[in-house]
């Protein structure tokens, strides 16, 4: 709606002059946004619907139970999330900002291998969710030993989602004005202290996004995953970083395949709290985002 | 400069915490910490703790999950997991040391074998229930009450595929119907199971049906067709009874409907096969999965039953008791 009625703008002078073809334009530019919005929308009101009679206390204070969906809730799912999350966060967002500051701030684009390793960071975020399940099982669980545990889960999911949030903060490193850093450094700080007090501060807005929604992904992935042992039945909390788990994405698809309607709703409203947990953490970024937003 | 270094020394109490939080079991670092409960510790009178891993066959996993719902109530320390992997990925896991059981829709390959014999891992097969492969059609369909194994061959065999598309090409007295078949993927035992026993070969089938790794898919395939044929375990047609029509099979000895007898008895042949569980004999030899083994084969027919399964006759029952108690011999 506010793209109609902002008026006074060049645009809204030239299409003074072409009416149908600017009116066309905007009808196109609205509906490419409607048809987004009405599928989420039709998504989100079909499993609030779907699963409305099972979305209650039972869900997050039950265990799974295959006997009987009246009494299986999801608890070990969602701390089993909660976990493998917070330890994906823990392992990849240091190691993703430290990356991106080198490749923005330190390394020399004039030789080849940092342009090689730009590329492959590239490449890497194409890479399918499957393919780092299999390296994940054959190199973490297996070679380092780590078994089927939240902590090899959440190194492959942080290799998973490393490289986008390289990217995302280099890019939000990068929109930091070079005034900024030469002013920094004329007044006599060294190179840490600009970026630390500098650019580091000023771009967290845009790193925090970029993270957020890297750990958005990392948190709905079912592939990789299911070749790391995510147990489809497990009736205890996870306690510790070595302890068998499962995810909400798996526990869905379980309850889907189940042949009782019971689980159906169940499977139903466990996406419900999913998207509650997604949206949680999105509204998480907008308000690091709005917090820490400076203009120059 | 003091808050230079303030801000260092973050980051590093910051590296150092994630450090040690993956060194040593991250007991420390977060928050809903249990009492360390992974290790098998020490049973505090008959309470036991400790974890049995279980993995296999996702047309087994309900059974064991459901013996570890039963048996939660009465062992609630021990912590039962159970992992969809497949047969095949099941056995895998089971033969390189890393779970306990494997859960079986057919008996152990001689390569998986092998590979568990490398590994130094003793185990055996405990039939455990009855599954009845169930051939459905749509409700509407009126011509095929009962098919014979050659019929259901013409349509399956890989020969057929892109060319007997109508039922009337399965057999001249059927309608001039399009044939649409849903079945199982490829990674599943049923489909194993069933182009074995009805095409004479395993994995060998026609490649143009609409394969799903979820039944109910199957399920919405052949109620929305008229002309529509899947097959599945029989608990998926036990639940939807109301929307589909199970086909008797011929194999020579006259028309058998699946039911819970005629797979108990086998004159549901040859689409009645057992379901199979294989503890490691090394593992058995641990307290808690004993404990576990134990109230499992004593639990057996009610475990089965609550879980929709067919359950064991008597005779199935004495044998998987003397199979248990050899394992246990050997496990010494």
């Amino acid at each position: 709606m506010a793209v109609l009625s902002t008026p006074r703008s060049a645009v809204q002078l030239a299409s003074k002059g072409q009416p149908l073809r600017e009116h066309l334009f905007r009808i196109a530019l609205i509906a490419s946004l409607a048809i987004a919005f009405v599928f989420l929308l039709a998504l989100l009101s079909y499993v609030l619907i779907e699963g409305w009679p099972r979305l209650d206390s039972r869900l997050w204070e039950n265990m799974p139970s295959v006997r009987n969906p009246d009494i299986a809730g999801a608890q070990s799912a969602i701390t089993g999330t909660l976990w493998v999350i917070s330890i994906t966060a823990l392992l990849t967002l240091p190691t993703g900002i430290a990356a991106a500051i080198y490749l923005e701030e330190y390394a020399d684009r004039d030789r080849w291998w940092n342009r090689v390793i730009e590329l492959n960071i590239q490449n890497l975020a194409a890479i399918p969710s499957i393919v780092y399940g299999i390296l994940g099982l054959g190199i973490i669980a297996r070679t380092f030993g780590l078994g089927f545990s939240v902590i090899t889960a959440s190194i492959t999911l942080g290799l998973l989602v490393l490289p986008i949030v390289i990217i995302a903060s280099r890019e939000a490193i990068r929109a930091v004005p070079p005034s900024i850093r030469e002013g920094s450094l004329a007044l006599g700080a060294t190179q840490w202290q600009t970026i630390s007090r500098q650019v580091l501060p000023a771009s967290i807005p845009g790193i925090a996004t970029g993270s957020i929604l890297a750990l958005s992904r990392a948190i709905g992935e079912a592939a990789p995953l299911l070749m790391l042992g995510a147990v489809s039945f497990i009736r205890f909390n996870p306690d510790g970083v070595f302890a068998s788990y499962t995810v909400l994405p798996i526990q869905i698809f379980n309850w889907i395949s189940q042949s009782r309607e019971g689980f159906h709703i169940l499977a139903s409203a466990a996406i419900v709290i999913l998207l509650v947990i997604l949206l949680l953490m999105n509204s998480a970024a907008i308000w690091l985002r709005n917090r820490y937003q400076k203009r120059w | 400069m003091t808050s230079g270094q303030r801000r260092l020394s973050a980051v590093a109490t910051a590296a150092v915490v994630v450090a040690l939080s993956a060194a040593c079991g991250g007991t420390n670092t977060t928050p809903p910490a249990g009492e360390g409960t992974t290790a098998a510790t020490q049973a505090a009178g008959a309470e036991l703790t400790g974890q049995v891993k279980i993995d296999g066959s996702s047309t087994v996993a309900p059974l064991t999950s459901a013996a570890a719902e039963f048996f939660a109530e009465e062992q609630p320390k021990i912590n039962v997991t159970v992992g969809t992997s497949g047969t095949g990925g099941g056995f895998e896991k089971f033969c390189n040391g890393e779970t306990d059981v494997a859960d079986a829709s057919r008996p152990i390959k001689d390569e998986e074998k092998a590979a568990c014999d490398a590994k130094g891992i003793k185990h055996s097969q405990l039939s455990v229930a009855t599954d009845a492969l169930t051939v459905v059609v749509n409700k509407e369909n009126t011509w095929a009450t009962c098919l014979t194994t050659d019929q259901l061959r013409k349509m399956w065999e890989p020969a057929a595929e892109g060319k007997v598309t109508t039922w009337k090409q399965v057999d001249a007295k059927f309608p001039d119907e399009p044939l649409k078949l849903f079945g199982p993927g490829t990674d599943s035992g049923t489909f194993d199971y069933f182009t074995d026993e009805i095409n004479g070969e395993e994995g060998a089938s026609r490649k143009d049906y609409s394969p799903s790794e979820d039944d109910n898919i199957t399920v919405q395939g052949v109620t929305g067709s008229k002309g529509g044929l899947g097959y599945f375990g029989f608990t998926y047609f036990e639940e939807n009874a109301d929307k589909l029509k199970a086909v008797e099979i011929d194999s020579g000895e006259g028309c058998v409907a699946p039911s819970v007898e005629t797979a108990q008895n086998g004159t549901y042949a040859p689409l009645s096969r057992a379901l199979f569980v294989y503890p490691s004999a090394t593992a058995a030899k641990r307290p808690e999965v004993a404990a576990f083994l134990d109230f499992f084969v004593a639990n057996i027919n009610k475990i089965a039953t609550d879980a929709q399964f067919v359950p064991l006759n008597a005779e199935q029952e004495a044998k998987l008791k003397t199979d248990f108690a050899a394992l246990k011999t050997q496990a010494g």
